[in-house]
């Protein structure tokens, strides 16, 4: 089986070898000549993602489908993953984390989503009136070129129950139960990290809003201030429209961004997920049932990333039809 | 006379004050890296006592040091590798045109939006039967991969937006496909690949899910952002050297940001608004 699929791919390259060779030397007729030239500027990189990416891909949904001792189990692996306590787990709701993995990438996308879509939105708006604008957002937007894992890691830091800002904060403003470290309590915990990444985040929102807001023309708004439109009235009928394009940028990376989270999970607690697992997100889940677990349970891990990859698909190319067509 | 309206003033202490409160968090890293943990307990913020010093940032910079050559040993050619790749075939995307160069392009496009898990038993796999697990190549190799498609889809763009005149002028002189390439499309490019290397080359610096799945352990092949964790942030929790191992860590992309920000910008809307 594995010996015909490479027979297959060493079979076709020799057949596009023979066509770009066959080209360069000059042979067979002008067309055909231009047209192996051609495939030369495709084959570097198709070869590249198909033996790195395509590849890696149609096998891991191949995996999804066995067990841990390489029997067929069809849908089995996903079943026991929708199953499990550690994906799902809402008995007894409302209670507090852990939720389980699904739950807690849909509460990410749920707080974390209109929060920097909208903060981000907002400071675009408010800093066009304010000088030495570009440093602040340089400022804001540092966030973004932070490795993820770092962001992560700092998290330690501002939620540290005796160096920390937030709770040093809470405590001094006389709100005790907050004034202790966020990330050792399952709730403050899953919170702390989704409010934390949208101190981080909302500066890619911040700036595309910011680029979009530089195509309007100004005479809209002005025509709206003449009319005398009030100001809450003139964002929706006027700026929010003709900001869509940003608006499905922002909210589509946004999307993706929450479903794949993992580097700030990870670096914030441990492969765990933190206490209890309070913290837990799919794309760990998977990570730690393939590569940190023993014995690694390799058909469960794919079937994660399998649904974890049609999730961003639908995610994508829902966000995208649905904006495109209104 | 200017008159300044006090509207305009609270505008602008409320958006200065804003950004000097979002740079806390790295204000009190640097804090937590430059002082002793006894004087910030409490708050960095504190200044009762203030004995600030340099010596977390040299035990740091031993701890990851050869994770930060191996950084730049990863990330150099995982830049430039699928740079030149990607734009020769974003130029074939948006040029010439073949049978199924639409659902080929969708496909690349559709791979985008797909999530490092989805390839990461496969390749830990394949980089283990060709003998290159725990190398730095297996790493270069896998970043040039997986940052392909946006690199495609980015100049493939670029390229569509651009007027086919000059070519076309060329083509009729003679030249061949590849000399209008090299000669006249590559240097017309330079700016929209000076914003792809500066996304790639951060994407491939910040990565750590693949490093930590391909260099788990290997201090000769584990990139910084996998050092920091490994050998700082592992057996005995040290605040201060974390902290300061941090901030050399991420001080690599920061100031590539700072300097750089015009392409970073560009190649950030580019890449997503016209996508």
């Amino acid at each position: 089986m594995r010996r015909l699929r490479i027979e297959g791919v060493t079979g076709l390259l020799r057949k596009l070898r023979d066509r770009v060779s066959g080209a360069l030397r000059g042979r067979g007729s002008p067309r055909a000549r231009k047209a192996g030239l051609r495939i030369a500027f495709f084959t570097p990189a198709l070869l590249l993602i198909m033996l790195f990416v395509a590849y890696p891909v149609l096998t891991t949904i191949g995996v999804s489908f066995f067990d841990a001792n390489g029997r067929f189990v069809g849908l089995g692996n996903y079943q026991q993953v929708l199953g499990s306590p550690d994906t799902i787990n809402l008995n007894g709701f409302p209670k507090p984390p852990p939720y389980g993995t699904l739950i807690n990438n849909a509460v990410w996308i749920a707080i974390h989503l209109p929060l920097s879509m909208f903060l981000g939105l907002w400071l675009a708006l408010v800093l066009r009136e304010v000088r030495g604008s570009s440093w602040v957002k340089t400022a804001i937007f540092i966030g973004m070129v932070t490795p993820l894992i770092i962001g992560g890691i700092m998290m330690l830091y501002i939620y540290d129950g005796s160096i920390g800002v937030v709770p040093r904060f809470f405590d001094a403003i006389g709100i005790h139960s907050l004034g202790v470290g966020w990330l050792q309590r399952p709730t403050t915990l899953l919170f702390g990290l989704i409010f934390g990444s949208v101190w981080l985040w909302t500066g890619f929102s911040m700036i595309v809003y910011s680029a979009g807001l530089t195509t309007i023309p100004k005479e809209y708004w002005e025509a709206a201030k003449i009319d005398g439109t009030p100001t809450f009235r003139t964002f929706t009928q006027i700026t929010f429209p003709l900001l869509k394009p940003m608006t499905i940028v922002v909210f589509t990376m946004s999307i993706l961004y929450e479903l794949k989270i993992f580097d700030l999970v990870y670096g914030a607690t441990n492969p765990q997920g933190g206490v209890g697992g309070a913290a837990d997100v799919l794309a760990l889940q998977m990570f730690r049932e393939a590569f940190v677990q023993l014995p690694a349970d390799y058909g469960t891990a794919a079937a994660v990333a399998t649904f974890l990859s049609l999730l961003t698909l639908t995610a994508t190319v829902m966000t995208i039809r649905y904006m495109v067509k209104r | 006379m200017i008159r300044i309206r006090p509207r305009t003033i609270v505008i602008h202490l409320f958006a200065w004050g804003l950004a000097i409160g979002w740079l806390f968090p790295f204000v009190g890293l640097g804090m937590a890296a430059f002082r002793p943990l006894p004087e910030i307990i409490g708050g960095w913020w504190n200044f009762d006592r203030f004995t600030p010093s340099f010596t977390k940032f040299g035990a740091a910079f031993n701890a990851i040091e050869l994770g930060l050559r191996n950084s730049f040993l990863i990330a150099v050619p995982g830049t430039l590798i699928p740079m030149f790749v990607a734009t020769l075939a974003g130029y074939g995307f948006a040029r010439f045109s073949f049978p199924i160069r639409d659902y080929l392009f969708l496909t690349i496009v559709v791979l985008m939006t797909i999530p490092q898990q989805m390839v990461a038993i496969p390749i830990f796999r394949i980089m283990f039967s060709l003998g290159l697990a725990n190398t730095v190549l297996s790493l270069v190799i896998l970043h040039s991969a997986w940052g392909l498609p946006w690199i495609v889809l980015f100049m493939r763009n670029f390229f569509s937006a651009l007027p086919k005149d000059v070519e076309e002028a060329a083509r009729v002189d003679g030249a061949s496909d590849f000399k209008v390439f090299f000669r006249i499309v590559l240097p017309m490019a330079l700016p929209a690949l000076g914003a792809v290397a500066v996304l790639q080359f951060m994407w491939v610096w910040n990565d750590f899910f693949f490093s930590i799945l391909l260099c788990p352990s290997n201090p000769n092949c584990m990139p910084a952002t996998v050092a920091l964790i490994r050998t700082i942030g592992q057996f005995q929790f040290d605040p201060g050297l974390l902290a300061a191992g941090s901030i050399i860590v991420m001080l690599v992309p920061v100031l590539l940001y700072v300097l750089l920000q015009r392409f970073y910008i560009r190649g950030m809307i580019g890449w997503t608004v016209k996508g």
